[in-house]
Formats: structure tokens, sequence, C-alpha cells
């Protein structure tokens, strides 16, 4: 394994450790993603039949607010003990220290969208399970731009006094294309025949973001942590 | 691997914006030495350290360790100690925060770091830092169940499970009991026997009297002051800050 696959696994494994012994994000970003769905199933659900369309909008705003808790916390874990520091001292690659945590997140995240998936889908009977590969593929890709953006700011912003305040305000303008490619292409799987040409369409667009970011993250990440 | 045995510091100055937080530093440390960093809260001490640790750029001046110059901005070396990983890997710090997690037990710390630093065998480098701290009945638990001065022994051995030749430490003895204190004091004075270079940011002048080799008084970023052998650090401390004041 070289060098860089090395450390990357090793900041993933000890995030993915801390988090089973602590449970603390998986299960607040948990809870506020599951009451998001439900307030906005008691404001579109009458009478039993939900708002048309509504299902894609709410699976993506629930996994972008949650995401925002998520990215909030694995850093302010690192700040509390000032461990990202001992990070930073290391002589590993730091865009490997990126790579670990933004894995880290995303497969936190994930935990988050397999209970949403099922609980929108059947809350607002959408079909979000009868294309479960496509489904997945619309979510990864999506999740992994949003988070790509995300752990670069929530480790700017580690040391930012109002840092809570300020990551969702620089992370909700610049994530926009990728919330929206997911809203349309997540849409487009649930029409009566989901339009498989329209899926593809906005999960290419997904994925170049999602190049351009992860980019742009592994070249400024260390300049950015530096000083 | 990068050796050393000395570290210069040369008109060393820092600035956030337009606040200045170090100004025109100089000083030098030898191989086998404690030096002490002494002065006020704000008077620059975990800067200089941040930037012996390569965790800053200095904005001008010059850092050697050994041979190796390191430069700030304004010339062509901008940004190489900060992303230089085989000088990194000569320099253990320990800050004031203890940079461990609490939820993983001391050996679990230990070894994640032994492996970050490259250890061949992470366990095993974990099991001498415990033999080390005297921890190896506690290596199993986590660390935030542990007392401070447990945390500081473990932190102590994070920062040394590389074997590295400058040690920075930034107010070690914060909220240690005597013990404790005696513990770090004795185990500081085998690795300056060991010939490491160790430098040393305090304001508890009697914890650390008869430690240092040299002491260096900073206020306002400013060095006011350099002792060899200090002896009565609080007489010193007290004389030299009051240069200049009133």
């Amino acid at each position: 394994m070289s060098a860089f696959l090395r450390v990357a696994w090793l900041v993933l494994r000890k995030d993915l450790v801390v988090e089973m012994r602590s449970l603390e994000i998986v299960s607040t970003s948990l809870f506020f993603a599951v009451s998001c769905v439900l307030f906005f199933a008691v404001a579109f659900v009458q009478e039993g039949r939900p708002m048309e369309g509504a299902a894609a909008g709410i699976l993506w705003i629930a996994v972008a607010f949650a995401g925002t808790l998520a990215l909030g916390r694995t850093f302010e874990r690192e700040r509390q003990s000032e461990t990202l520091r001992a990070l930073l001292l290391a002589p590993a690659d730091r865009p490997a220290l990126y790579v670990g945590k933004l894995i880290g997140i995303v497969a936190l995240l994930a935990v988050a969208e397999v209970v949403l998936l099922p609980l929108i889908a059947y809350l607002f009977q959408a079909p979000l399970l009868r294309t479960p590969l496509w489904m997945a593929a619309v979510l990864v890709s999506g999740t992994i731009g949003y988070c790509a953006v995300g752990t670069l700011f929530a480790a700017m912003l580690v040391r930012a006094r109002s840092r809570d305040v300020l990551l969702p305000i620089l992370l909700y303008p610049i994530t926009i294309p990728v919330i929206i490619a997911g809203v349309r292409a997540t849409a487009a799987l649930l029409e009566a025949q989901p339009d498989l040409e329209v899926v593809r369409f906005w999960l290419s667009l997904i994925a170049a973001y999602d190049v351009v970011f992860i980019t742009i993250a592994l070249w400024s990440f260390e300049p950015l942590m530096t000083d | 691997m990068i050796e050393f045995d000395s570290l210069s510091v040369e008109d060393l100055s820092r600035h956030f914006g337009r606040r200045r937080a170090l100004s025109h530093v100089t000083f030098r440390a030898e191989a086998g030495s404690i030096l002490g960093l002494l002065g006020p809260n704000g008077a620059g001490k975990s800067t200089l350290l941040a930037i012996l640790a390569t965790l800053l750029q200095p904005t001008s001046g010059l850092v050697r360790y050994g041979s190796l110059a390191v430069s700030g901005e304004g010339d062509g070396s901008v940004g190489a100690a900060t992303r230089n990983p085989a000088l990194r890997a000569r320099i253990g710090m320990l800050g004031h925060d203890l940079f461990l997690y609490p939820e993983l037990s001391a050996r679990e710390n230990l070894a994640f770091f032994a492996a970050l630093y490259g250890a061949p065998d992470a366990q095993a480098s974990a099991t001498r830092a415990l033999e080390r701290a005297a921890l190896s009945d506690r290596g199993d638990d986590p660390v935030g169940s542990f007392s401070r001065g447990m945390r500081q022994r473990v932190a102590l051995e994070r920062a040394l499970i590389h074997d590295p030749r400058l040690l920075l430490l930034d107010e070690p003895f914060t909220g240690l009991d005597d013990r404790s204190v005696a513990v770090l004091t004795a185990r500081l004075r085998e690795l300056r026997a060991e010939g490491r270079i160790v430098l040393l940011a305090t304001h508890d002048l009697d914890l650390a009297e008869g430690l240092f080799d040299q002491a260096i008084f900073v206020r306002d970023g400013r060095l006011v002051e350099t002792a060899r052998q200090p002896q009565a650090l609080r007489t010193m401390y007290q004389s030299v800050m009051g240069k200049g004041r009133a």
C-alpha cells in the first residue's frame, strides 16, 4: 500500500473507531435528518397523499443538513484536544489526512442515508428503492461532492470562533450545483418510467463536480492548514 | 533522515496581519540541553514553538535545524519547512492540549501516532512507550478516564514515539500535581542526557527551577534577555520583565 493510502486508511480507521465508541455523529445527524423528514411529512402529506415530486428534494435537504452537522462535529473533535495539530505535525502527506477524513464523513452519512431512504419511501410513497443501484450511484456521488467541499471548509474553519455559523454559509452556495443535480437525478429515478438518460446526464455532472472539487481540495489542503 | 545537533533562530519575526506576534528573535540551542522559553501569556511563546514545529511560516528571519536553513516569506524557500515531511519526522511536540483522542485507549493513541510516523511495528512501539510512561497496566483504558498527570505521561511518549531530535513543550506543567511534575522533570533530564534538543515554554517558574541550561525571556514578541544556567528563576524573571516597564 502506498504511503498516501496508508495514511488515509489510518485516519479513516481511527475516525470510525472513535465514532463507534461515542456514536456521537451518527446519532445526532441521524436524529436531525429523521426529524427533518418527519416535519416535511407533516407539511407535505395531506390525507395520506404526499405532494408530487417532493420526495427527491426532501431526501437531499435531509442529507445536506445532516452532512453539515457531521462535518462540523468531526473537526470539532479534532479541535478539542488539538489533535489536528498532531496530525499536521506527522511526516505524512497532508492531503492524505483530507482523504481519510472525507471517506470517514461519507461513510457516516451513508449510514444516515440507509435509514432515510426507506423512511422517505414509506412516508412519501416514493419508489426510492425500485432502482437501488442507480439510487446508490446518485446518492454516493452526490454525497462525495458535498463532503469534498464540506471537509475542506470544516478543516479551514476549525480555529474560527464562529465556525458553526460560517460552515453552512460557505458550504451551501458552493454545493448548490451538486444538490440540484442530486435532486434532478433522484426525481428522474422516481418517475413512473425512470428516465435513465436524464439520470446519466445529472450523474455525469455530479462526477465532474466531484473531480473538480476533490482536485482543488487536495491541492489547497496543505497550504490552507499550515498558515 | 535529517540529523542536526543545534537549532538556531536568527532575526525571526511573525506578523498576523498588523499584529506583531514575534519580532526579530535570535537564539541558539544545542543538543543535550534544555532551553526555557519564559514570558507572560501572549508574549509569543506558542507562536515561536509553532514556527519551530513547522506549523507556521515565519514572516521573516531564519530557522536553522543544523545545516538545514528555513527562511520566511520573501525568498524562494517559502513553505520549505511547513511542507518538509523529513524535517517534521525529527520534531516532536507536546502542546498545552495533549494531542490525544480521549475515546481511544492509551495503546490505541500511541499505536495510531506510531503508524502515522511510519513505525514498522506500531503495536510494539506503543508497548515500549507505555512501559516508559509506567502505564502498561492501564494501556487498554480510554485516555479520557486518565488523570491529568497520566494523560501528560502518555502525551509526552506520543511526542517521543518517533524518536525526535527536537522536542517542543508548551506549558507542560499545567494542571500537574507534585508527583507528576517530578516524573516529568526526571523524564526531561533523561531526554537531555540522550542528547536531544528540548525547548520548554512555561510560566511555572518555580516548577522549572534548576531544569534549564539556558533561558530566554520573551515579552511582547521580543526577546528581552538570555541567561545561561539560570538560577533563582522567579527573581530573574521579575527583574528582566520589569526592565523598561513603568
